[in-house]
């Protein structure tokens, strides 16, 4: 179980680091395996912030994300390659996560130096394809291929198929299909919950409410770094109980219902709203079993 | 008939031959129209949009006319556009933070694009702060600099300075693609205010999100791999789509309410076909699960219903 605990991320601002932005501030939660969470933010949220510290790309400022129990910032350096044999993370561009001057399989190659020495060629091919046809690809199709060559969702997949080498428990899979087409987004989408069903817990962590409700098990709703709203997608979304989830709701344009009849200055008045955001965080209040929100001082 | 395109090709030229962005596109959007330009990236509709008002130097037109109200545009000579730019047509760009000069106070900025088109900034400027205020902004914000403001600000400030001059055509791109959700929607919203407002007679709203469309656009028209491939009033484009690429489109999209255990969507197969020779026929052939013999000649682009046209063999 990975498990996040009060944890708050400042990070140093300004000349000299002078100042100070909290980016997270006390959010808490935990990860199952064999199921998705969805963490839905505006930009500015600190949802990439969240997902960083979980895969120790950036040091915690306060709190603890423990994994099965361990504390996960004080691994020592041996310990940490056991732990991202198990957590794994892929990212929002394709297109940057590769380097355009090697061939895309180099992101293997790279992964077979670091953590399967001991395995023959012959073995770590049979692997190697085993992982690549796990995600939906050919791998006579994509192997020996320059990242130019291969499409956006192919290369996405790819790198989940690299995490998948490393028979992870958890991903963060952080906006890896918002640079995607809408015609083949929804296959990788797809595609985190055939990995669910394998027993994988995913952090899933997107802007984009109507996927975050068509994948996920539990979706918590993130706002200037602090935890709005947190259930079961299915209570979140038909029950929202947080003013700025229904704002949020409001907003979603949908395919085959129209906005209701807002003049344009009061969407800006919503869009530019602040209220309820200050220096504290406010203690969650269940509303029903597991569904927990921010209550507002009024 | 406000803006007639007639079978407009832009090619790029590139070291390897021509990359045939926008091939032979034909359509009308009338006064008072909001046109929604939908596709996937690469099919095009950018390419289409820039064309309308500034072609970059690799661009270059190989046929085709535009019309604004009866008159010719010019719209490969860069110098006879300019008399045309921001007072017949105009563009609110995609990122909005990056098309104010940092170094200028927002109200120089706009000063100095009016006296470029021999208007005086002091006649213009009540209406300015009017409009400033319907989108829910002081007048103060012409006194400060691009960085004073928020990245929804300014997108709402060039939104008013593109359609200060009351032009008959804007172009809006990918305008909501940056946004949150809630900025998405008061500036799609600020759209169609401004054109019930009579700021801007007609629009093209080019953007990847159909359901941004739905809101806003009276007609949609789909693009793929530098054709058309339907066009139709916004609520039959959604609702009862005739072209498998549309349909299978639409068909991936998750909306709220959707979730994965119940109704599991899926993409379309394959990839677009390279632009740089494109296939003959039709080029949605390799992807479409109706393809047949006929598909190897190119389908026209037909109005197959009263305001609903659409380029497939299977719908004639």
């Amino acid at each position: 179980m990975l498990k996040l605990e009060r944890v708050t991320k400042v990070y140093k601002v300004g000349t000299f680091g002078g100042k100070e932005l909290t980016a997270v501030r006390d959010v808490s939660f935990e990860l199952q395996p064999g199921e998705v969470v969805s963490l839905i933010g505006e930009s500015g949220s600190g949802k990439t912030t969240v997902g960083k510290m979980i895969l120790r790309l950036t040091p915690i400022t306060g709190g603890a994300i423990t994994f099965d129990g361990v504390d996960v910032s004080r691994l020592k350096r041996g310990r940490v390659k056991g732990y991202y044999r198990q957590v794994q993370g892929v990212f929002q561009d394709p297109f940057s996560s590769y380097n355009p001057i090697f061939k895309a399989d180099r992101v293997f190659s790279m992964l077979r130096g670091a953590y399967f020495r001991q395995l023959s060629s012959a073995e770590w091919e049979r692997k190697l394809h085993a992982s690549i046809e796990a995600v939906s690809l050919d791998p006579a199709q994509v192997l020996h291929k320059y990242p130019h060559q291969l499409s956006g969702g192919q290369l996405q997949r790819l790198l989940i198929a690299r995490a998948l080498l490393l028979d992870i428990k958890y991903l963060v899979a952080d906006e890896i299909i918002s640079m995607l087409d809408a015609s083949t987004r929804i296959d990788v989408l797809n595609l985190l919950g055939d990995l669910k069903a394998r027993g994988l817990g995913v952090l899933f962590i997107t802007h984009d409410l109507s996927l975050g409700h068509y994948i996920s098990d539990r979706t918590m709703i993130l706002r200037k770094g602090v935890v709005v709203e947190l259930g079961p997608t299915a209570s979140v979304f038909g029950n929202p109980q947080h003013r700025y989830t229904k704002l949020l709701l409001d907003s979603v344009p949908q395919l085959h219902t129209k906005w209701n009849g807002d003049g344009v200055l009061e969407s800006y008045a919503v869009a530019d709203d602040e209220a309820g955001v200050n220096g504290g965080s406010p203690a969650l209040v269940e509303v029903e079993p597991g569904h927990f929100f921010a209550a507002e001082e009024s | 008939m406000s803006v007639k395109v007639d079978n407009l090709r832009v090619y790029y030229r590139t070291l390897r031959g021509d990359v045939q962005a926008v091939d032979g596109v034909s359509f009308a959007v009338a006064d008072g129209e909001i046109m929604g330009l939908a596709g996937e990236s690469g099919c095009g509709k950018s390419t289409l949009g820039k064309s309308l008002i500034r072609m970059d130097s690799r661009m270059r037109r190989v046929d085709g006319s535009v019309r604004l109200d009866d008159a010719e545009l010019p719209i490969d000579d860069t110098r006879a556009m300019n008399k045309h730019r921001f007072k017949d047509v105009s563009i609110v760009p995609q990122y909005a933070m990056s098309a104010l000069t940092p170094t200028r106070k927002v109200g120089k900025i706009i000063q100095e694009l009016l006296e470029s088109r021999g208007v005086r900034f002091a006649m213009i400027r009540p209406e300015l702060e009017r409009r400033l205020s319907l989108v829910g902004l002081s007048h103060d914000v012409l006194g400060m600099y691009p960085i004073e403001l928020s990245g929804g600000m300014k997108q709402r400030t060039v939104m008013v300075l593109s359609t200060l001059l009351n032009p008959a055509l804007l172009i809006a791109d990918e305008i909501t693609s940056a946004l949150d959700v809630s900025s998405q929607k008061a500036v799609a919203e600020t759209l169609v205010e401004f054109r019930d407002r009579g700021y801007v007679k007609s629009m093209i709203v080019i953007t990847h999100d159909l359901a941004i469309l739905y809101q806003v656009a009276d007609t949609i028209l789909v693009m793929y791999a530098g054709k058309l491939a339907e066009k139709a009033p916004a609520e039959v484009i959604i609702d009862s789509p005739l072209h498998p690429y549309t349909q299978l489109l639409i068909s991936s999209l998750p909306e709220v309410g959707v979730t994965y255990e119940e109704k599991r969507l899926t993409g379309i197969p394959g990839r677009p076909p390279p632009l740089l020779n494109p296939p003959t026929g039709c080029r949605f052939r390799d992807r479409c699960p109706f393809a047949f013999d006929k598909c190897v000649d190119e389908p026209p682009f037909v109005e197959v219903e009263p305001n609903h046209s659409v380029a497939c063999w299977k719908v004639f």
